[in-house]
């Protein structure tokens, strides 16, 4: 094997939208290498879906298809991922960092006996040592950790909407079907109960207004609503009110969702650093909390101190007002 | 009956860290540590399988010696027996060495059916150890458990995804991740924290676990830290203040169209 085809970069996610983010940036980073870029799809008849990642920049897809690569299944895909590396012999694997890409990637990097680092945000290659710079928040948000990985493949995962899904190009590439061996889970899928997606994706919306608990009953998110509707964006909230009191399904934080809004409006959100991690990349933030000593506060750009049922209405009337709506 | 191993980890308390303004590192000396949080809920529902079933907990985690007070908080949660696995030469262990170390230490402890963790942990925050754990052990892995039960020898346990619930199954001996949705952990009482004291805490080096130096602590790990430092964040901070609603709510929404936003 010639060092260019043995020192790849290589991307998976078992979400396409994702997948296509890192074809943007694995590109980067193979061009800094003057490597090839090289994607995997895993799945059932899912040859046809190559052309677009050659598109968004890959040279190079393996597709390993069969029924039982159909589903997501952690053991199975781990195998899978393994069995590829060891015959192919990447420099650097980028996984999405999904639920499901965060339980898989530090399964294929103990195959392999190599490091991850979860959750990057940044990723450089290292002008000397040609090796991958990867940040990653730690200590819940209070602060960012650099670091290398001393061994191959470079595992890294990223969190979806870190990179931005390149343009599309008229390119062609090389498609390898994978001769891989297949590791059956354990573990049966008996039911799964789809989340109903109302709307376009939180992630993806430029204005978020969210909740936390200084908001005493489900009905009063109304009234976030209704300024949501005004900016033209959507509703959000914080993991107790999701995950305690499961008036939605998905939050905003380090566990949950990380979201990069053009404007965030927190009401009632008192600022846990879990919290304020999942927000820190918004362009503008804006806190309304009754409490003037709220740690959101020394996260925000605009803050009224005082009660959100009165200013929350209020807000949402000169905001009208001021839009002309 | 049911034998379950639960991993804790001593973590610094996050809320509790401060950053030095002039290198704007986070200073973790004389931090407190506590309890995982994610790690409690895990005790937690080890405690409630074992009320149901029968059984033993034992409570292991890899760390410095005062992580013994933790394990002591878990023991009186109603954890039988812990396992503190600690060497100096431990120090500086990423993921790819911790989960070494952890493995060792649970082989040595024998026969399990079930190992239990907290989904992450509130100060790495990396959610590796579970599935690198699973896959030095051979175990399958169900993670982001938000509600599960044993019958006879199947788990069978509901996730937490993005796009929904996922019910699944699994024969034991298998290892699930728990998320702080699935319990709410118990507050021990005087009684059991002075029972809790007369409870065995295995305390083994790593010659006692026979793990050759060059695969623990820093020489162990593939991920070498370059630096830590706290994220520039610029905010304005432009706090209104003991103003008439009418009037604060005008200026915050005069600003934001300024902002140019919306």
């Amino acid at each position: 094997m010639s060092i260019s085809e043995s020192k790849s970069v290589w991307i998976f996610s078992e979400d396409k939208q994702v997948a296509h983010e890192l074809l943007g940036k694995g590109r980067e980073l193979a061009g800094d290498l003057g490597v090839k870029l090289e994607a995997l799809i895993i799945g059932q008849n899912v040859s046809d879906q190559a052309d677009e990642f050659f598109a968004f920049g890959a040279d190079t897809v393996y597709v390993a298809e069969d029924p039982m690569l159909n589903v997501f299944q952690v053991e199975t895909y781990a195998s899978v991922i393994a069995d590829l590396i060891t015959q192919y012999d990447p420099e650097i694997l980028l996984i999405g960092a999904t639920k499901r890409g965060r339980e898989l990637a530090p399964r294929v990097a103990t195959k392999m006996e190599t490091g991850c680092s979860a959750n990057c945000t940044t990723l450089n290659i290292d002008g000397t040592t040609k090796r991958l710079l990867m940040s990653r928040m730690v200590y819940g948000g209070n602060a960012v950790s650099t670091q290398i990985c001393q061994t191959n493949p470079q595992i890294v995962t990223v969190p979806p909407k870190t990179f931005e899904k390149p343009e599309q190009e008229e390119r062609i590439g090389n498609k390898i079907s994978a001769d891989v061996k297949i590791q059956e889970s354990r573990v049966k899928i008996l039911e799964t109960r789809k989340r109903e997606l109302i709307g376009a994706r939180l992630e993806d919306s430029k204005v978020i207004v969210a909740g936390g608990r200084g908001i005493k009953k489900k009905e009063d998110f109304r009234m976030l609503e209704e300024l949501a509707t005004t900016l033209n964006g959507q509703v959000g909230c914080t993991r107790p009110i999701a995950g305690d009191l499961k008036w939605f399904s998905e939050w905003i934080g380090l566990s949950g969702l990380m979201v990069k809004p053009d404007l965030y409006v927190a009401c009632g959100i008192s600022g846990a650093i879990q919290h304020l991690a999942g927000i820190r990349d918004s362009k503008i933030i804006v806190a309304i909390n009754k409490d003037p000593e709220a740690l959101i506060f020394e996260s925000t750009d605009y803050g009224i101190v005082g009660d959100l049922y009165s200013i929350v209405p209020a807000l949402n009337k000169a905001l009208k007002e001021n839009l002309g709506k | 009956m049911v034998n379950i191993i639960v991993c804790m980890k001593q973590a610094l308390d996050v809320a509790a860290l401060k950053i030095d303004p002039s290198t704007r590192a986070p200073v973790t000396i004389g931090v407190p540590r506590k309890i995982s949080d994610f790690d409690k809920n895990a005790v937690e529902e080890a405690v409630q399988l074992k009320e149901k079933h029968g059984g033993t907990i034992t409570v292991v985690t890899m760390g410095r010696p005062e992580a013994t007070e933790s394990i002591k908080e878990t023991l009186a949660m109603g954890g039988d027996v812990g396992c503190l696995l600690t060497d100096p030469s431990f120090e500086g262990s990423d993921t790819l060495a911790t989960s070494y170390v952890l493995a060792e230490g649970i082989k040595k402890l024998g026969d399990f059916d079930l190992i239990i963790c907290g989904e992450t942990s509130i100060d790495g925050f990396s959610s590796q150890i579970g599935p690198r754990l699973a896959e030095r052990l051979n175990l399958p892995q169900i993670t982001y458990v938000k509600s599960m039960s044993l019958d006879g020898d199947v788990v069978k346990a509901e996730r937490d995804l993005e796009d929904g619930v996922q019910v699944v199954e699994a024969k034991i001996p298998l290892l699930v991740t728990v998320t702080n949705e699935i319990n709410t952990p118990r507050l021990p009482s005087l009684m059991a924290i002075l029972k809790a004291s007369s409870k065995e805490i295995k305390t083994w080096s790593a010659s006692d676990l026979g793990v050759p130096e060059d695969k623990v602590g820093s020489a162990g790990s593939a991920i070498e830290i370059i630096k830590v430092v706290a994220p520039e964040t610029k905010r304005k901070n432009i706090i209104i203040q003991d103003k008439p609603v009418e009037e604060a709510v005008e200026e915050l929404a005069r600003a934001i169209v300024k902002e140019g936003v919306i």
